[in-house]
């Protein structure tokens, strides 16, 4: 499994090697080029771990299957975009002064650091492996939140480092009491906390310890997947530091977190045999929905505006990934894909949009289209498509979502669409008004790379209107492996 | 010695380890409330050791010696560097007054004593009644993060935290794996430097160490506090 490591390690290689490079320009060309290699590899382990289904690497510390290797290509293909467009975008702030050239530095080191931590987290077999490396994405981003140092970013870093330490402590403990329960089965070590032997004895494990274990594992990385009512670091974290670290947080940490939890939503159903672990995501999903659709009308910032959309949908796929059926699952992970590539291509434009007016605030952000056409546009596509309509893929999963809930509990479909109606109009209420109509004078020309951005939209939409072949199948496999994980206590 | 006595010996420092819980709650002084938190480390490091020596457990040897070194030196000194840097020895003014905290953290105690009941019954390990304690332990470093205003009181509670799962770790199973628990290890270490890095960023940026203070920069419109 040598491209395994390649995989792995690249990031890893990358960030101790930035750290030390002054160079603001080479730093940027090492950057992509790091992104560019991890992504390659990550895409040759993809089509290897395809041929063959599920493979242990090294010595059964790492577990890759159809589920988490899925997700490493769609992590190392967000990284190495946000990498393509973070260069132009941090030259401009350098240049604007607010930045220097060692934090600067430290953001290059820091974005690649966290990458490691969510390949490491995303193929590691060890539960226990899994909140360290969570634990360390997140440690990687405090710092990034807080990188201009303004008052509000700093405040921000903090409410986001004591929020999300504090969750992801409750998650340590969830963690603490299954190998409490798991240890008296696979005795003292190791084994106790690796995922593929806790799934072949999950009916052994005690019920009671388990439900317990889950809560604490659910308001855990409940509050790292932001999800509502622990979803108060979100906006924060995401309006105040620069934009490329609100496209990954958006896009890439919130699915790691989920990726967390669905696992241990997986090991519960297997020890509890009830939907109970089910049915408490549904909850949490649709109130997440619910508060993230009614707050977008009350926003007056860009970035945090479209962070309420990211709770908006991480509410969607942790209510689908609750509803617990191949196709809710199918759904949950199509929707996981299209919100990562559409979100953070948002995030992109709107960080470009915030440079050429100056200002986060959308009511000083007027005439987009005639100012910078291409930011103007970008913006207006990527609002469409994330606000669910047709052609694009989030319509696709939106649908395919409704169709499971329809299917499983048909009285959810009501909740759902009045959801996702009041957040469209929230995001087309701010939107309208930002891309017509005459631009503001203190409107500035700005050195735009908007390839990235076209590259996730263009894949959004095929999504949308075709779903390849291998894809599906890889969908299917994923969501088999995630409905039958939470069944094969029994059978296994 | 006997199993017994070593039961005994856990549950006694379990019983010290609620003790330093609550001490942490009702300290005012900031020096104090390092030296609580200190002994809650040193208390830790030896439970570990006595569940070693107890179990024939080489690992958890390890445990308690990074635990000690970490815990129990590094982290107060860390700290304590801090108060003296900062000139934060002021009397720290909790949201509630001490009576009614304490009266609040002995509900919280028994609440977790009630959830903790369906665990205590089936485990057969000699150290489980510590696992409620640990529970509480938990609660109580949480109401310490809620009911203080600054920062380091908040950062204490925080480690406190951390703190009471280990002592869960230790005392429901015998201690995590050593690779897990090194993770864990190195992340609480990183987390205190990055903890200590945002005092001096919170001082400059605000002159005080109030969270309050921070909070009142996070306007931008919307109220959804």
């Amino acid at each position: 499994m040598n491209m395994f490591l390649a995989t792995l390690l690249s990031p890893l290689i990358g960030g101790i090697l930035l750290g030390l490079i002054d160079h603001p320009r080479l730093a940027a060309r090492i950057n992509v080029a790091t992104g560019v290699s991890t992504f390659v590899f990550s895409l040759l382990l993809a089509v290897q771990v395809l041929d063959v289904k599920s493979v242990d690497a090294m010595g059964g510390w790492f577990h890759l299957d159809a589920y988490n290797v899925f997700l490493v290509a769609l992590t190392t293909f967000v990284g190495m975009t946000t990498t393509i467009f973070s260069g132009p975008y941090m030259r401009h702030e350098l240049e604007g002064g607010r930045v220097d050239r060692l934090r600067l530095r430290l953001y290059h080191s820091m974005f690649q650091l966290f990458q490691f931590g969510m390949l490491l987290g995303f193929t590691s077999n060890n539960i226990g492996v899994l909140w360290v490396s969570l634990e360390l994405a997140t440690l990687a981003t405090v710092l990034l939140v807080s990188l201009y140092r303004t008052p509000a970013s700093i405040a921000a870093a903090w409410k986001y480092f004591i929020l999300c330490g504090m969750g992801i402590a409750l998650a340590l403990f969830g963690t603490v009491l299954v190998y409490f329960t798991s240890s008296t089965v696979l005795g003292h070590g190791n084994e106790a906390l690796t995922w593929t032997l806790l799934y072949a004895h999950a009916a052994e494990l005690d019920p009671a310890v388990m439900s317990i274990a889950f809560c604490f594992l659910m308001v855990g990385y409940g509050t790292k997947v932001g999800l509502a009512p622990m979803h108060a670091w979100l906006p924060d974290a995401h309006g105040e530091g620069p934009t490329p670290v609100s496209a990954v947080l958006s896009g890439l940490l919130l699915n790691l977190a989920l990726y967390a939890l669905v696992r241990c939503k997986m090991l519960v159903d297997g020890a509890t045999g009830t939907d109970m672990a089910g049915h408490i995501m549904m909850g949490f999903g649709l109130l997440s929905l619910a508060v993230a659709a009614l707050s977008l009308h009350k926003q007056r910032d860009i970035k945090r505006m479209f962070s309420f959309s990211s709770i908006e949908h991480m509410g969607l796929m942790t209510f689908a990934f609750g509803i617990g059926t191949t196709l809710s699952s199918f759904a949950a992970l199509l929707h996981m894909t299209v919100h990562s590539l559409v979100k953070s291509g948002i995030f992109f434009t709107v960080g470009h949009a915030a440079q050429a007016m100056g200002t986060q605030k959308m009511s000083e952000i007027r005439g987009l289209i005639r100012h910078h056409p291409g930011i103007g546009w970008g913006l207006l596509i990527g609002t469409a498509a994330i606000a669910g309509f047709p052609p694009f893929g989030v319509f696709t999963s939106e649908f395919l979502l409704f169709t499971a809930a329809l299917e499983s509990y048909p009285w959810t479909t009501l909740p759902l669409l009045l959801g996702l109606l009041v957040a469209m109009a929230g995001l087309f209420r701010f939107v309208q008004p930002m891309v017509y109509g005459e631009p503001a004078e203190h409107a500035v020309p700005v050195h735009v790379n908007m390839l990235p951005v076209y590259v996730h939209f263009a894949l959004a939409l095929a999504l949308g209107l075709a779903i390849p072949d291998f894809l599906a199948g890889w969908y299917e496999q994923a969501a088999a492996l995630i409905v039958t994980g939470a069944h094969a206590g029994g059978g296994a | 010695m006997s199993a017994a006595l070593i039961q005994q010996l856990v549950d006694g420092l379990a019983a010290l380890m609620l003790l330093t819980s609550f001490a942490l709650l009702a300290q005012h002084r900031m020096l104090s409330v390092l030296n609580w938190f200190a002994a809650q480390g040193v208390l830790l490091a030896v439970t570990a050791a006595v569940v070693a020596y107890g179990t024939d457990n080489n690992e958890l040897y390890i445990s308690a010696v990074m635990t000690f070194l970490l815990k129990g030196l590094l982290l107060p000194w860390l700290l304590w560097r801090v108060i003296r840097e900062l000139h934060v020895h002021r009397e720290v003014e909790p949201l509630m007054n001490t009576t009614l905290t304490m009266l609040v953290a002995l509900g919280v105690t028994l609440f977790a004593f009630h959830i903790i009941q369906p665990i205590e019954k089936i485990s057969q390990l000699m150290t489980r009644d510590s696992m409620a304690i640990a529970t509480a332990c938990v609660l109580l470093g949480m109401l310490m993060m809620i009911t203080r205003r600054k920062a380091i009181t908040q950062v204490v509670g925080f480690l406190a935290v951390e703190n009471s799962l280990f002592f869960a770790a230790i005392g429901s199973t015998n201690g995590m794996p050593l690779v897990v628990e090194i993770g864990i290890a190195f992340d609480v270490l990183i987390a205190a430097l990055i903890f200590g890095l945002f005092f001096f960023q919170i001082r400059d940026t605000f002159d005080s160490l109030e969270v309050d203070a921070m909070n009142a920069h996070l306007i931008h419109g919307d109220d959804e506090e």
